[in-house]
C-alpha cells in the first residue's frame, strides 16, 4: 500500500506549538554553531548536520516513546536532540568535552543513550533494528524500532535483508527515509534505479510518501503509520521528500548554484519566518543565544576522559 | 566410547538454550527435521521453535539481527552454513558487533557467537573449504575460539557469551564426525590436561619434557596427535601438543613454560600461507623467549593457492601430516 501526503498549501505552513518551534531552532542553531566552529577551525574531524531536515525528527518525537529504539545515522544530531534536548552533552561529545554522552569516543556519528544508537556505516542499522524489534515483539508488543536513513542508503544490501527478515516475521520496524535527493555528491537519479516504493512494495511492506516540510502536516501522516506498526506488528517505510541545505558534510557541496537556491528556496526556516514574523523572531532569538551560551560553556570544559574500565 | 564431536556440540546447544531463556540460535536451514547443514542443530528448533530461527540466506543480516537481541538485552548465537561465507557478515562483525562494545565510550555487552564451519579435506571445493580465521586475528573486541576433541562446548560457548564480548568459533568439518577424548586419556601413550581451562596439553610419560612443542587449533588437534606419536614411534622425538581453544586474543601465557622447556616450538595450522594466526604466536614467542629458543620458530599452513575439489589436487594444497612430521623433525634435529 503506498499514501501520499502532499502540504496542500506549501506557501503557509501550519502555526506550530512553541515547544516544536523551539525545538525545531534549536536544532537549527546547534547545527549553524557546529558549521560556524568548523569554519574558525575550532572543531576536529567532521560532522554532517540535518539543516533543512530538522521537521522529521521534531514531527516524529511526540509519536515515539521511550520504549521505542531509534538508530541513528551519520546526519543524526536533529534526531538526538529531538529525544534527549540535550545539546550540551552532543556538542561535548563532537568537541571531546566533559560530560560528552560517550566520552569523547564515538563523536559526531556514534551515539549510544538508553534506546538510541547511531553508527556511520550506512545500512548496517537496519538488520540491528530488526534484531531490536524481534526483541520488541515478544518482549515489549507496542514498541517499536525505527531506523533514519537517506535515499542513498538504499544501495546497501543490509536493508534488504533486514527489511526482508522483518516482514517475513511480523516485526515492527519503521524505515524513515530522508529522501533528500543526493547521496554526498550523488544525485539521487544515478544511484538509485527503479524507486524506494517500488522496493518497499517487492516486499509486501507498507510505503508512505510524505512530501510536506510542514512539522504539522508530517506528523499527521505519520501518526497513523507508527500506530499501525505498534498493534499490527508488521514493517513499514515511509520516505520523506525532504531538502538538504547545508553541504553533505563540513563544505562539500557539489551541486549547482541553481539546485543549492531550490533547496534553500524550500527550507521550512525561511518560509515560517515569513508566515509568523513576530512569533517566529522571539524564538529564534532566544535559541540562538541559547546555543551561543551553550557553545560559550561547554569550550570551556576540560577534555573527556576515557577510562580504562570503559574500553570494552 | 565418547561420544562425537558434533554430539557435544548438539548437546552443549540444547544445555545453553534449556539453561537460558535468553538465548536465540539463527541460522539458514538449521530447524528441523534438516537440522542444519551438518546437523549440529538436530532437535533444537522442535523443543525451542521461538528461539531456534531457520533464516533466509543472509548472513551479514542475521549476524546483525544477532547483534541486535544482544544491544537488547538478549543473547544469540548464529550458524554460518560454511565458513567462507562469513566474508557476507564482515561488516556486521567488524563494524557494529566488535566496535559497538567500546566505541560508545563504555562497556556494552555484545553476548553473541558466530559458529564457523570450517577446512577443508571433505572435496567441497574453492568456495567451501576455506580456514578464514587469519582474517578475524587482532580486531578489537573480538574473541575467536576453535572446536577441539578437548574441550567441552557447554563450557566453551558458555563461557564465551559470559565474556559479553562477540566471538567467532571455528569448527572444523572433519572433526565433526570424530569422538572427543575423555578422562585425561587419549591412548595408550598420550594423556592429556587443560591448563589454564583453555589449552589441552599432550603430552607422552612427563608433562614438563619434550624436545619440541606443537601448537595447533583444535581443527588440527587429532593430526598433531597422531604426527606426535608417528614422532614418538619412529623417529624416537617426544613431541608435546598443546591445543588453546580460544585463539584470539592469543593465550601465550600458558604456552610459554612449554616452550621455554622444550627451546622449540612449531605452529600448524589450516589456513594458507600470510598473515596468519601461527605468524602472530611466533612472534609473541620470539619477543617473550628470544634467549631461550634454539631454533626460530617454525610455522607450517598450507599453501598459498585457493582449495581445489579433486582429492588428489587438495591434498597438494592443504597442510599434510607429513608437512607436520617434517617440520617438527627439522626442527629438532637441525636439518
Ligand atoms: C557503508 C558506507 N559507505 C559509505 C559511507 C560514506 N558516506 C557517508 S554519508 C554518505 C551518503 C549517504 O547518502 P544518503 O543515504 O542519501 O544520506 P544523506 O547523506 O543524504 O543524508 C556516504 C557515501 C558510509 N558512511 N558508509
Amino acid at each position: 500500500m503506498t499514501a501520499a501526503v502532499t502540504g496542500a498549501r506549501p506557501d503557509v505552513p501550519t502555526r506550530l506549538a512553541a515547544d516544536d518551534l523551539d525545538l525545531l531552532l534549536l536544532i537549527r542553531h546547534f547545527e549553524l554553531a557546529l558549521l560556524d566552529m568548523f569554519g574558525r577551525g575550532e572543531l576536529h574531524g567532521t560532522t554532517h548536520t540535518c539543516l533543512g531536515q530538522e521537521y522529521v525528527p521534531v514531527a516524529l518525537r511526540p509519536l515515539l516513546t521511550d520504549g521505542d529504539h531509534v538508530f541513528s545515522n551519520h546526519r543524526g544530531h536533529g534526531h538526538y536532540l529531538a529525544r534527549f534536548a540535550d545539546p550540551h552533552g552532543l556538542l561535548a561529545e563532537v568537541m571531546g568535552r566533559q560530560g560528552a554522552v560517550c566520552h569523547g569516543v564515538g563523536g559526531s556519528q556514534h551515539i549510544l543513550r538508553d534506546r538510541y544508537l547511531s553508527t556511520g556505516v550506512q545500512g548496517e542499522s537496519v538488520p540491528v533494528a530488526a534484531g531490536v524489534a524481534l526483541h520488541l515483539n515478544r518482549a515489549e508488543p507496542g514498541h517499536l524500532a525505527l531506523v533514519h536513513l537517506g535515499d542513498g542508503t538504499w544501495g546497501e544490501g543490509a536493508v534488504y535483508e533486514g527489511l526482508n527478515m522483518a516482514a517475513l516475521w511480523g516485526l515492527p520496524l519503521l524505515l524513515v527515509v530522508e529522501h533528500n535527493g543526493i547521496a554526498q555528491s550523488t544525485p539521487t537519479d544515478a544511484q538509485l534505479a527503479g524507486s524506494i516504493e517500488g522496493r518497499a512494495r517487492a516486499f509486501g511492506v507498507d510505503h508512505t510518501l510524505v512530501t510536506a516540510t510542514d512539522t504539522a502536516l508530517v506528523r499527521a501522516a505519520l501518526a497513523p503509520v507508527l500506530r499501525r506498526v505498534r498493534e499490527e506488528s508488521r514493517p513499514a517505510v515511509v520516505e520523506l521528500r525532504t531538502h538538504r541545505v547545508g553541504p553533505h558534510s563540513k563544505g562539500d557541496d557539489s551541486r549547482t548554484p541553481e539546485e543549492i537556491a531550490y533547496a534553500k528556496a524550500h527550507d521550512w526556516y525561511a518560509r515560517y519566518a515569513e508566515a509568523y514574523p513576530e512569533q517566529f523572531a522571539a524564538h529564534d532569538e532566544r535559541q540562538r543565544a541559547y546555543l551561543a551560551e551553550v557553545v560559550r560553556e561547554v569550550a570551556g570544559r576540560p577534555a573527556s576522559v576515557w577510562e580504562e574500565a570503559d574500553r570494552g | 566410547m565418547a561420544e562425537r564431536v558434533v554430539e557435544n556440540l548438539n548437546q552443549a546447544l540444547h544445555a545453553l538454550l534449556a539453561d537460558d531463556p535468553r538465548l536465540y540460535l539463527l541460522g539458514e536451514d538449521l530447524a528441523d527435521p534438516y537440522g542444519g547443514a551438518f546437523k549440529v542443530t538436530r532437535g533444537l528448533s522442535s523443543r525451542w521453535p521461538d528461539r531456534v530461527l531457520s533464516t533466509p540466506l543472509s548472513e551479514g543480516g542475521i549476524v546483525g539481527v544477532a547483534g541486535g537481541l544482544a544491544l537488547a538485552g538478549q543473547r544469540a548465537i548464529v550458524e554460518i552454513m560454511f565458513s567462507d561465507f562469513v566474508a557476507l557478515a564482515f561488516d556486521q562483525i567488524l563494524n557494529f558487533a566488535s566496535k559497538s562494545t567500546a566505541m560508545y565510550g563504555r562497556r556494552v555487552p555484545m553476548p553473541l557467537v558466530v559458529r564457523c564451519p570450517t577446512g577443508g579435506n571433505r572435496g567441497y571445493g574453492p568456495t567451501h573449504s576455506q580456514s578464514p580465521q587469519k582474517h578475524f586475528v587482532g580486531i578489537p573486541g573480538l574473541d575467536l575460539y576453535e572446536v577441539s576433541p578437548f574441550h567441552d562446548n557447554q563450557t566453551v560457548l558458555g563461557g564465551m557469551l559470559a565474556t559479553g564480548r562477540p566471538g567467532l568459533l571455528f569448527e572444523d568439518k572433519v572433526l565433526y564426525t570424530g569422538r572427543m577424548y575423555a578422562d585425561g586419556v587419549v591412548d595408550e601413550l598420550f594423556r592429556y590436561d587443560l591448563l589454564d581451562g583453555d589449552v589441552a596439553r599432550i603430552w607422552v610419560d612427563d608433562p614438563e619434557q619434550s624436545d619440541c612443542v606443537l601448537v595447533v587449533p583444535g581443527g588440527l588437534a587429532v593430526r598433531a596427535v597422531a604426527v606426535a606419536r608417528e614422532l614418538l614411534l619412529r623417529d624416537d622425538i617426544v613431541c608435546q601438543v598443546l591445543v588453546p581453544s580460544r585463539l584470539w586474543p592469543l593465550h601465550a601465557a600458558a604456552l610459554l613454560p612449554a616452550v621455554a622447556r622444550a627451546g622449540r616450538l612449531v605452529v600448524a595450522e589450516e589456513s594458507t600461507t600470510g598473515g596468519t594466526w601461527g605468524a602472530e604466536l611466533a612472534h609473541a614467542v620470539h619477543t617473550a623467549l628470544w634467549g631461550t629458543l634454539r631454533a626460530p620458530v617454525r610455522l607450517v599452513h598450507s599453501a598459498d593457492s585457493v582449495i581445489p575439489t579433486a582429492a588428489h589436487l587438495e591434498r597438494t594444497v592443504l597442510v599434510q601430516n607429513t608437512d607436520i612430521h617434517r617440520a617438527v623433525k627439522e626442527v629438532v634435529r637441525g636439518a
